[in-house]
């Protein structure tokens, strides 16, 4: 029991990543209809410059918040000049593009910081003791993770509900040609969809970087994978669904990998295909995910 | 002369001309100048099959990679393990490759062709992990290499002369006119489709699922349909790659590969099939020519990235489209009367 409940800690800490770079890819859909094949490699990307900014003798939590600002920068600025001139085209040419970005920032970051492996950060951002609760080890590592995510939901949630400003973008995704007639710019509000989703996205890569290390341009790939599951088991448009999608991907990783030992079924490297397996048999049951809503769609 | 006749004329000039040039230039070229050909020829069948799903049906494909390794792993076992013979594996190959792209093509098929790209993505980076899986041991040596070399079936068993047709020539150029060959027939046979009624009902499931359902088109089966045998020709692509190499393994089949190939395909026009003679070409030579700018790691894909976007934001049909385009004020004259 206690083994269990140790496996479930730890799971919700890598699930709490996953959910993350998962919520990126929900609000991008949320208001773009689109899913974002490059998050994970902007995330990436994101990491290395606040490597950069550390390595240049900036402090750990000062650089995080720097990245943040860059992040939301970088995500706005790529949504105006690559994405804007097909929005509203078909999904295809978007997702296409995506996938360029993708090959682009995952070719960037192995052209400037090399393929070299760094330990990102130096100096953990968080303790590495852990408390004992039970005869269950939680690091604080993991606690610290959990909270930041979780503070991010939060703060997320008061900004689309409790602001003027998430209000419009609400708006400006579910019916764009009426917010605009009353003054929405609509432009601005995917674009800041985009800045969002990049800045969660590398609150992802940060902690990968610091949970699952080393630091190397491939790190988000398998993550990627990870919060597609997620993000799909949620219901794609649904943003509680990418925690709770999220969250379970990481406890159920976790937990397969310790009790296979059981059984035999030498599942420890196949983390991937298990994801895989997830995102096919939510699309073959029930497509619309835990929390999404069935899409009817009007002829 | 009708319009109709003259475009089939014209493609069938335009597939000569090809097979021609193809026999007429190889004498020139050394051994690694045949093996970058035949691995063109490879890349060109896989982007011919991702252009039938991608370009002709709407269906983005992220995992053609994928299809590509169950093709090259098909032809590797029944040549290394059951003695068959490698040039009867490829057909095998084809169909095996087009049953796993109907299985992974029903769940996504049903619904928006974003879950199917969201699918295939997956696919196609699990891949290298499903063929290492000790449980698949038996079958795929979990992730070992599967060699060929020196195996009786083998066409050039350990890469000595191989005589067709009366002339000996190297294993290199065997495995260079083997690929060609099958590209050309491959390529027929698109054509066929594409301009038959599977081909009318792609492009009408493409343009709007809508219509195309009103007026009494399948739309599941014709996308599954054109998942299928796009799959088909990608499984051929990697039973010739592993031909050509004579060796297999997870590595050998990347999630880059697919990615590579849908940046092949955008690059040529989708909904052109010549134009995927271009894009065979542009990822093949492209790291060659990437060097040049610089030797860093990463180079080739950045520039694999920056040449997707641009071409998407600047030529949405592709290299194909472009020139089209360029010549209509020509070849428009050939089809009006004034």
């Amino acid at each position: 029991m206690v083994e269990f409940a140790q496996q479930v800690v730890s799971g919700l800490a890598s699930g709490s990543i996953y959910a993350s770079l998962a919520l990126a890819i929900v609000i991008i859909y949320r208001s773009t209809g689109v899913v974002n094949f490059a998050q994970g490699e902007l995330a990436t990307f994101t990491t290395f410059i606040a490597w950069t900014l550390i390595d240049h003798g900036l402090g750990y939590w000062l650089a995080f918040a720097l990245t943040l600002v860059i992040a939301f920068v970088g995500g706005v600025a790529l949504e105006r000049i690559v994405v804007r001139p097909v929005e509203g085209g078909p999904v295809l040419t978007v997702v296409i593009l995506t996938i360029g970005l993708f090959i682009l920032l995952g070719g960037l970051s192995n052209w400037i910081w090399t393929a070299e492996v760094r330990s990102f950060p130096p100096n953990r951002p968080f303790p590495t003791s852990a408390w004992d609760i039970g005869g269950v080890a939680v690091s604080k590592q993991d606690a610290g993770i959990l909270l930041v995510t979780l503070g991010l939901v939060v703060g997320l949630y008061l900004l689309f509900q409790h602001t003027k400003l998430g209000l419009a973008i609400r708006a400006a995704a579910l019916n764009p040609t009426a917010s605009r007639l009353v003054g929405v710019r609509v432009g601005w509000m995917l674009a800041l969809g985009w800045g969002l989703a990049a800045a969660i996205g590398a609150v992802a890569g940060m902690f990968t970087a610091a949970a699952a290390p080393p630091l190397e341009p491939n790190m988000m790939r398998p993550v990627l994978i990870y919060a597609f599951a997620a993000a799909v088991l949620g219901g794609l448009a649904s943003p509680v669904g990418a925690i709770v999608g999220g969250l379970t991907i990481g406890v159920m990783l976790n937990l397969i990998a310790t009790y296979d030992t059981h059984v035999h079924l030498e599942l420890d490297r196949m983390r991937l295909p298990i994801a895989l397996a997830v995102i096919l048999t939510v699309l073959l049951v029930r497509p619309a995910g835990l929390f999404g809503r069935a899409v009817v769609r009007r002829v | 002369m009708s319009r109709l006749t003259l475009a089939r004329g014209g493609a069938t000039v335009l597939a000569l001309s090809v097979a021609i040039v193809a026999i007429f230039l190889a004498p020139r070229w050394d051994q690694v100048g045949d093996i970058k050909g035949a691995q063109m020829g490879v890349y060109f069948i896989a982007i011919l099959g991702l252009n039938i799903v991608t370009g002709y049906t709407g269906q983005i494909s992220l995992g053609h990679g994928a299809f590509m390794a169950i093709g090259g792993y098909t032809t590797a076992i029944l040549v290394a393990e059951h003695g068959v013979r490698d040039l009867w594996t490829i057909p095998i190959a084809g169909l095996v490759a087009g049953a796993a792209g109907f299985l992974v093509g029903i769940p996504a098929l049903r619904l928006s062709g974003l879950y199917l790209a969201l699918a295939t993505f997956g696919l196609a980076v699990a891949m290298p992990d499903l063929l290492s899986w000790d449980k698949l041991e038996s079958v795929t040596k979990g992730g070992q290499a599967i060699q060929l070399f020196g195996s009786s079936d083998l066409t050039g068993k350990g890469f000595e002369d191989v005589s067709i047709l009366g002339q000996t020539v190297t294993f290199t150029r065997a495995v260079y006119y083997l690929t060609w060959a099958v590209a050309l027939v491959l390529l027929v046979v698109a054509w066929l489709l594409l301009r038959g009624p599977p081909g009318r009902a792609f492009r009408a499931v493409r343009d709007s699922e809508v219509a195309a359902a009103s007026s009494g088109v399948n739309i599941a089966a014709y996308k599954t349909f054109a998942f299928a045998i796009s799959a088909a020709y990608a499984g051929i692509a990697g039973s010739l790659l592993v031909i050509a190499v004579a060796f297999a393994d997870p590595q050998s089949f990347p999630a880059k590969l697919s990615l590579t190939l849908l940046v092949g395909a955008v690059i040529a026009g989708l909904g052109s099939l010549w134009g995927a003679l271009a894009g065979a070409a542009f990822i093949q030579f492209l790291p060659d020519a990437a060097v040049h700018i610089s030797k860093a790691q990463g180079v080739p894909d950045a520039v694999y990235g920056a040449a997707l976007i641009l071409i998407v934001l600047l030529l949405p049909t592709g290299v194909a489209g472009g020139l089209r385009r360029a010549l209509a004020p020509l070849t428009s004259r050939l089809y009006t009367r004034s």
